[in-house]
């Protein structure tokens, strides 16, 4: 069975080049089957393999196919490993991306690019499949190289608008800066210790280098670079609300459920060496933070509402990095399994809404639109709720209290984390139940048309029942003890050491987290839902439309940047114009001319001048035969 | 008849008849006199060699000067019937007005 | 016998001075069959009387009267022998005797310092007074229709190829008549 585990990524694969032959020129019936079906076996295969794996008992299986590279005593192969936490991976790739393509299936029926996007799609499938089951780095890298270049295709996918494709360029630039550290710390890592082979890697960075040293924090710091870069964290998370400019079902894929969350899988997968380097554990958890409440103000401030999910996403997966630096891997992993659920839920919705009424984003040009569109109204309502955490009935809930409890309980720092999750935790309620009251109640401002069809409603309907049903396979000790989940994933990421307390505590956070989620929630009816007019008294004063504008464009990082990056080397290629360094290449070609000039000269064509110069050439031969 | 000339006196004589064959193939702008230099050049050359012959005692010295007599007689047709053809196109044997070969 | 190699040593290089620097096309020529008469005399002194009687016959019969009659049919008159004067500036002399010069003291040099084999032992007379002996033209028949016959069938296929190249290219096209 573990022999099979390469036709996963194979069949999406497959699917892209089939749709690349096919140039187009196959109907749409043919395209939505290659692109859908290749995804759809590919998840039939990964719940397979789940069922014998979980049966299995092994903890790690390997499958190597061929040797990729081997110089000079370093080798890479081709080689997938399957673990618990690539078949968590593995499964809700394939799932939410069955779900997504059949969805775009009926989303994009009318778009000229129908083939092109299948195509570009299954190749990314493909890519984040070989990056989750990748069981060495280079191998791995492969595949984030793969993401992103289909990051910027699909981003980029309408391309004869240029806003797009400058998007599509800001993204992948972006994300290159990242990749780069990763690149670096890819080397370093190779060649201090060898190899890049993942069990290896890790076995040697233990046994060779010293907790806090040199080494592993500066390998560690490179590869949170990288995954900063591909996660839109703090300081590269500029790209992403931009990313919103793509077909709504890629940012449900790829901004939200998958590629945004390889910087997650990143550092659980190579979790031993960040254990080595504690001062970049520090960096990751404030990395998080900071971008979780960064995330979370902007998303308040928005008025597109793809961008509000964009500023969400990167805000939760703030949360992901958060329970990655206190070292609590199995929440982050946790947390990214039902997020991929809801938020894919949620763009979904949103694409449901906008598609039926004629592409319109901002919120406040829709409105009551809850009886017409229930489908939608239902799908967001129940995403938003998982995503703000309402208490007990949603997935969110779950994987948000395994966070908060990780962060309350990882040190002398530990409340101060708690306190920030917590903050991020109100805020999210807010923002999103503003969209849902905007969007969905109150008056209408624009009619919609259209109607769903069964390849619409059908991954709605499942998506909204895993929202909803994912988080009860690991539920806290107030609350029933359940630990599959934890016990599924603690071969590959062993628990952290706990700082015993009291069970009371656990209840206490778990108890403030709830009553936070549902305050937010309120404050957002009284603001939006019952349109007091207190608030909108107090947006209306300066201090607050100034901050307001100020949450808007994401804490001013694009204009920050523009002067600090931009300009500078635009103002460098201007002065460059003239290009120095060809100047050097121009001077040889010059040189060739003038020697071509001055001896021709030589060819006058005169007998006696020819006649003069094989005299004086053979007197330099006599001379030299005569001295040398 | 035999003679005990000194052998390399007869090698200095070549060289500047040689000599003075080089320079007025260089200085004079008539054809037909720059052929007559050659014909000097060659001759000092078949001198050297038959001085060559005779301080070995061997006759391959006059028989290289015969081989370059041929030579000579042959260059020489050949290279009047040029400097003809040239006066009959252009009615001028100035070695200088033949210059279309050029770059 | 020394004595006639340094006189007419001395007459081949004073005609051949005057060869080069005449005006007149028939003067030179006339110059010039001097100089290669002078040659063959020095041929005579050193040993070789056939190698002289050719001279005398081959070069300065045949090749200086071809050289005769072509300027003849050229016609340069006396307005060529001006133009030759005008073209024969002092100045024109500079290069060419600079070249020539070098060219000369090279080859002196590489005489003098014994890189072509000793010449000086061969200068002093055979060791007991006796005299050189003179090349036979029998040895030179016998060594050319022997060792040398490819050079002779060679030597003697270059003289075709001169004759039929010098008849065409000698030839007086009837457009081109000037």
């Amino acid at each position: 069975m573990a022999a099979l585990l390469w036709i996963v990524p194979a069949l999406p694969l497959l699917g892209f080049l089939l749709l690349f032959l096919a140039g187009g020129r196959a109907s749409r019936l043919v395209t939505a089957i290659i692109g859908v079906g290749s995804t759809a076996l590919a998840a039939l295969l990964t719940l397979a393999l789940a069922a014998w794996f979980l049966h299995a008992g092994q903890p790690i299986v390997r499958a190597t196919l061929w040797q990729w590279i081997g110089v000079g005593g370093f080798t890479a192969p081709i080689g997938f490993e399957l673990d618990a936490l690539s078949l968590v991976m593995t499964l809700v790739i394939t799932f939410v991306g069955f779900l997504i393509h059949l969805y775009s299936s009926e989303f994009m029926q009318h778009d000229d690019g129908y083939g092109r996007f299948f195509c570009y799609m299954n190749l990314f499938v493909a890519s984040m499949l070989i990056l989750v089951l990748a069981d060495n780095l280079l191998l791995l890298f492969l595949g984030w190289e793969g993401v992103g270049l289909c990051s910027y295709l699909l981003i980029g996918f309408w391309y004869r608008d240029a806003a797009n494709g400058r998007a599509a360029r800001k993204a992948f630039i972006v994300t290159r800066v990242g990749d780069t550290a990763f690149m670096i710390g890819l080397l370093l890592l190779a060649t201090h210790l060898g190899t890049l082979d993942i069990a290896a890697l890790m076995e040697r960075a233990q046994s060779a280098w010293p907790a806090g040293s040199a080494l592993p924090t500066a390998a560690a710091a490179l590869l949170l670079g990288g995954a900063v870069g591909k996660s839109a964290q703090l300081p590269l998370q500029t790209w992403l609300p931009d990313a919103m400019a793509g077909p709504t079902p890629v940012s449900a894929l790829i901004h939200a459920a998958t590629m945004v969350t390889a910087g997650v899988y990143l550092i659980a997968r190579t979790h031993t060496l960040f254990n080595l380097a504690p001062s970049v554990q520090l960096a990751l958890t404030l990395i998080g933070a900071a971008t979780l409440l960064l995330a979370a103000f902007s998303a308040l401030a928005q008025h597109d509402l793809k961008r509000i999910l964009a500023y969400s996403t990167m805000s939760q997966i703030g949360y992901m990095f958060l329970a990655l630096g206190v070292g609590a891997w199995t929440a982050a992993i946790f947390h990214f399994m039902t997020h991929a659920f809801f938020k894919a839920l949620l763009f979904l919705a949103a694409g449901a809404v906008i598609m039926r009424i004629d592409d319109e984003h901002d919120i406040f040009r829709m409105g009551g639109l809850k009886r017409e569109l229930p489908v939608a109204f239902w799908s967001f309502l129940i995403g938003a709720a998982s995503l703000a955490a309402l208490p007990l009935v949603t997935a969110g809930f779950y994987s948000k209290d395994m966070i908060l409890w990780g962060a309350w309980n990882s040190g002398p720092r530990g409340p101060i984390l708690w306190g920030a999750g917590l903050l991020g935790a109100l805020l999210t309620p807010i923002y999103i139940f503003r969209a849902v009251f905007v969007v969905f109640f109150g008056e209408r401002h624009t009619a919609p048309s259209g109607r769903y069809g069964a390849r619409i409603v059908i991954p709605l309907a499942l998506l909204s029942a895993l929202a909803l049903t994912a988080g009860f396979v690991d539920m806290p000790p107030a609350l029933g003890n359940v630990t599959a989940f934890s016990r599924l994933l603690d071969p590959i990421l062993p628990a952290r050491q706990e700082v015993p307390t009291a069970a009371s505590t656990e209840a206490a956070v778990m108890v403030i987290a709830a009553l936070t989620a549902l305050l937010g929630v309120g404050i957002a009816w009284w603001i939006y839902g019952r349109r007091a007019a207190a608030p909108a008294r107090l947006f209306g004063t300066r201090p607050a439309l100034a901050l307001r504008r100020f949450w808007l464009c994401g804490w001013g990082f694009d204009w920050l940047y523009d002067c600090l990056l931009v300009r500078p080397f635009l103002w460098l290629a201007r002065i460059n114009r003239a290009d120095g360094v060809d100047a050097f290449y121009g001077l040889i070609a010059a040189a060739s001319r003038l020697f071509n000039r001055l001896l021709s000269r030589t060819e006058s064509g005169r007998l006696r001048r020819y006649a003069g110069w094989i005299a004086a050439g053979s007197l330099a031969a006599i001379a030299i035969a005569m001295f040398a | 008849m035999e003679g005990s000339v000194p052998l390399a006196h007869a090698w200095v004589l070549a060289i500047v008849l040689f000599g003075l064959g080089l320079a007025g193939l260089l200085a004079r702008r008539n054809l037909v006199f720059m052929l007559m230099s050659v014909e000097i050049m060659l001759n000092a050359a078949g001198l050297a060699f038959i001085t060559a012959g005779a301080r070995w005692g061997q006759a391959d010295g006059q028989i290289m000067f015969i081989l370059i007599l041929t030579l000579a007689a042959a260059e020489v047709s050949v290279g009047l019937a040029l400097i003809l053809q040239l006066f009959y196109r252009s009615a001028s044997v100035d070695a200088d007005s033949a210059r279309s070969l050029r770059d | 016998m020394t004595g006639l190699f340094y006189l007419a040593a001395a007459v081949a290089v004073i005609a051949t001075a005057l060869v080069v620097t005449r005006a007149n096309a028939v003067h030179a020529l006339l110059y010039l069959i001097v100089s290669l008469l002078a040659v063959a005399v020095v041929f005579y002194a050193l040993g070789a009387p056939f190698a002289a009687a050719l001279e005398v016959i081959i070069y300065a019969g045949a090749i200086m009267v071809l050289f005769v009659f072509v300027v003849m049919m050229l016609n340069l008159g006396p307005e060529a022998a001006g133009q030759e004067r005008r073209w024969m500036s002092p100045g024109i002399w500079v290069g060419p005797a600079l070249l020539s010069a070098v060219l000369i003291g090279e080859l002196l040099y590489l005489l003098v310092s014994g890189a072509l084999g000793a010449p000086n032992h061969a200068a002093a007379a055979i060791p007991g007074g006796a005299m050189r002996a003179a090349i036979e033209p029998r040895q030179v028949g016998m060594l050319l229709f022997g060792p040398y016959l490819l050079a002779v069938e060679l030597g003697s296929m270059l003289l075709l190829a001169g004759l039929v190249g010098a008849y065409h290219l000698g030839r007086e096209r009837a457009a081109e008549h000037g």
